[in-house]
């Protein structure tokens, strides 16, 4: 079956995006993308270091839609700056806008996020931002460029789950764009539940990078990310709440 | 208000000897908490947390490799000048010692500059003395506009500046503050720093709310630990750095926990903090402060470095002197001795031995982008 998800004009068969950040090794990023057969690969820029040897992107197959991230930024002229940076080395046009802050939860800035997004649209970048999950700033993220919006399941690290269950179905309900959920996944079973709600992808990280065991994990998430969206391509059975009766109620009607 | 008016609140409130009260069930509720407050910190380091390091030690570890993963980032100081008007008991560089004082010249900050990117190191932290006669603010300056071809970070370390004068400093392309206390128990303070404008306690204490007010994107502080009573200093420490997260959210606040070390002079410190108190006072910062960075320097000795790598600090020294040049010239004199010192690579290879990467590069001086 054929079910791409295009974004910027890129066919990707992957649902699943990953990150590099928080392993306790670089080498085991390209064991992590087979294991995960991810197609898309999220970076910042603050820790590419072209000087060094042991250059995070010099560990990233060359097959990967590389994925920079702004982040580090506080506004959305830092954000800016940065993905001119990131285009500038040579890390092509796609990037994450991350604009955050706030330390303590690492909460998204939605409004800077939507600056940010129309000035790189408007210079060509594929953009993807990272956002709360607010109905009017995904739609101002639209009309402002965005190629897809990626709300949060729960702040960046928690492991916490869609914790933003209620309004991610109403951003995938209600934006013509790719909704991929981005941070807060900690488990194979929340990634499934977000490509059963409509989700387009799952972005996460951590979830893999601190497993004990990352590349079986990656390759459960892979295994998740596929099965949601099969069964949401497959349409899922309506929830009751009470049991309905095999002969129904009003069956003698005819 | 400041957090000023906070010290003179808590004041009162911190005779560590009423900690005695908190029980073990205490603790064990702490650290059952989501968000902890005042009380838990005072709880984390009381006398009846000592007796449950092991579990504080475990809940620690799960935080920072949640929120920082497997990682630990580096970075060296570098001490440009060691002129000082103050005189401060514990220090060697304070004004009433006689040894050749020094501060680099352009080129050789460009010599030490280019030793120090050698070995990898990507951030770098500088230090003066306090001298705005030999080390002013337009010489620190000139030295980051030196140091931004070599490195991708540059923070400070030096006496206490005006907002107006850390905005200069991030435009030049400065984007950390480090600036410890030293201590926050006022008269204590007092005694301690007899002559200069160091004495001004609250200046000093003001300082690093003027650089998150200025823009910096990470703020460090700390008290060094020995000259007053450590659950004490502890507790100023952490509930400063609540007070600075709560205010300015958009900056990163960091903390550390130095440990006296043997200098020049005679003092001594009178409260001696053992490695139990230390590693508590770690696991108390990183429970009460999730997603704080916490830096180790090499004040402390490698072994014991080497097993607080995993509670809860994210960011550790290397390849560290604490001379005028120590990494070019001869014949400085240390502001105090290290205990680890360990080069660069041979603190990575420890890191990398214990499944943890070494970060050299985690930011980009956007100044001129």
């Amino acid at each position: 079956m054929s079910d791409p998800l295009i974004i910027g004009g890129r066919s990707l068969t992957s649902r699943l995006f990953i990150g590099t950040g928080k392993y306790s090794r670089n080498t085991l990023i390209p064991e992590v993308v087979e294991a995960s057969g991810s197609q898309v690969i999220t970076v910042a820029l603050r820790r590419v270091d072209p000087g060094s040897n042991d250059n995070i992107i010099s560990h990233i197959p060359s097959s990967m839609t590389l994925l920079p991230n702004t982040s580090g930024a506080r506004t959305a002229e830092e954000a800016v700056r940065i993905a001119r940076l990131a285009n500038a080395s040579g890390m092509g046009n796609w990037v994450k806008i991350e604009v955050i802050n706030d330390q303590k939860y690492l909460l998204p800035d939605n409004a800077e996020t939507i600056r940010a997004t129309e000035i790189l649209a408007s210079e060509g970048f594929v953009v993807l931002p990272y956002m709360s999950p607010d109905l009017s700033a995904a739609l101002r993220m639209k009309e402002a460029g965005a190629a897809a919006v990626m709300p949060l399941g729960s702040p960046i690290g928690t492991n916490r789950g869609l914790r933003t269950r209620e309004l991610l179905r109403i951003l995938i309900a209600e934006v013509d764009l790719p909704v991929i959920v981005d941070a807060g996944i900690g488990r194979p079973s929340e990634a499934a539940e977000a490509m059963e709600l409509g989700a387009a992808a799952v972005l996460l990280n951590t979830a893999i990078a601190t497993a004990h065991n990352p590349l079986l994990m990656a390759s459960a998430f892979r295994d998740a990310v596929a099965a949601g969206r099969k069964a949401y391509l497959a349409g899922l059975g309506p929830v009751e709440e009470t049991a309905s009766a095999s002969s129904p109620l009003t069956g003698f009607l005819g | 208000m400041g957090f000023y008016e906070t010290v003179q609140r808590l004041g009162q409130q911190t005779d560590t000897e009423r900690w005695r009260q908190y029980t073990k069930e205490d603790v064990k509720r702490t650290l059952r908490k989501e968000h902890l407050d005042e009380r838990d910190l005072q709880i984390l380091l009381s006398p009846a947390a000592a007796d449950c390091l092991e579990e504080m030690a475990r809940c620690a570890r799960r935080l920072t490799r949640s929120h920082f993963g497997h990682v630990m980032q580096l970075f060296t100081p570098m001490y440009l000048a060691d002129f000082c008007i103050n005189h401060c008991t514990y220090c060697s560089f304070s004004s009433i010692y006689d040894f050749p004082r020094k501060k680099l010249s352009p080129e050789e900050v460009r010599q030490e500059a280019k030793a120090i990117a050698a070995t990898g190191i990507r951030h770098i932290l500088i230090l003066t003395g306090e001298s705005r006669k030999e080390s002013p603010v337009s010489y620190v300056k000139e030295c980051v506009n030196i140091l931004r071809e070599f490195f991708s970070s540059v923070s400070i370390e030096v006496n206490p500046l005006s907002e107006d004068e850390y905005k200069e400093l991030k435009a030049a392309g400065v984007d950390g503050l480090t600036l410890y206390q030293e201590v926050y128990h006022e008269e204590t303070y007092r005694k301690l720093h007899i002559k200069g404008p160091k004495k001004i306690y609250r200046n000093r204490l003001d300082a690093p709310e003027r650089g998150c007010q200025a823009g910096f994107r990470t703020v460090n502080i700390g008290a060094l630990l020995g000259m007053n009573d450590w659950r004490q200093e502890a507790f100023f420490t952490a509930m400063h750095a609540r007070y600075l997260q709560d205010k300015y959210p958009e900056c990163e606040i960091g903390v550390s926990a130095p440990r006296f070390r043997p200098f020049l002079g005679e003092y001594n410190p009178e409260h001696i903090v053992t490695d139990r108190a230390l590693v508590q006072i770690i696991l108390a910062y990183r429970l009460f402060l999730p997603r704080a960075g916490i830096t180790l320097s090499t004040r402390e000795p490698s072994a014991l470095r080497d097993r607080l790598i995993h509670l809860g600090v994210t960011k550790m020294s290397a390849g560290v002197s604490t001379e005028v040049g120590g990494h070019t010239l001869q014949g400085g004199t240390p502001q105090f001795e290290i205990s680890d010192g360990r080069s660069v690579q041979e603190i990575s290879g420890m890191l990398r031995a214990n499944s943890l990467q070494p970060v050299f590069k985690d930011w980009d001086i956007l100044e001129t982008v």
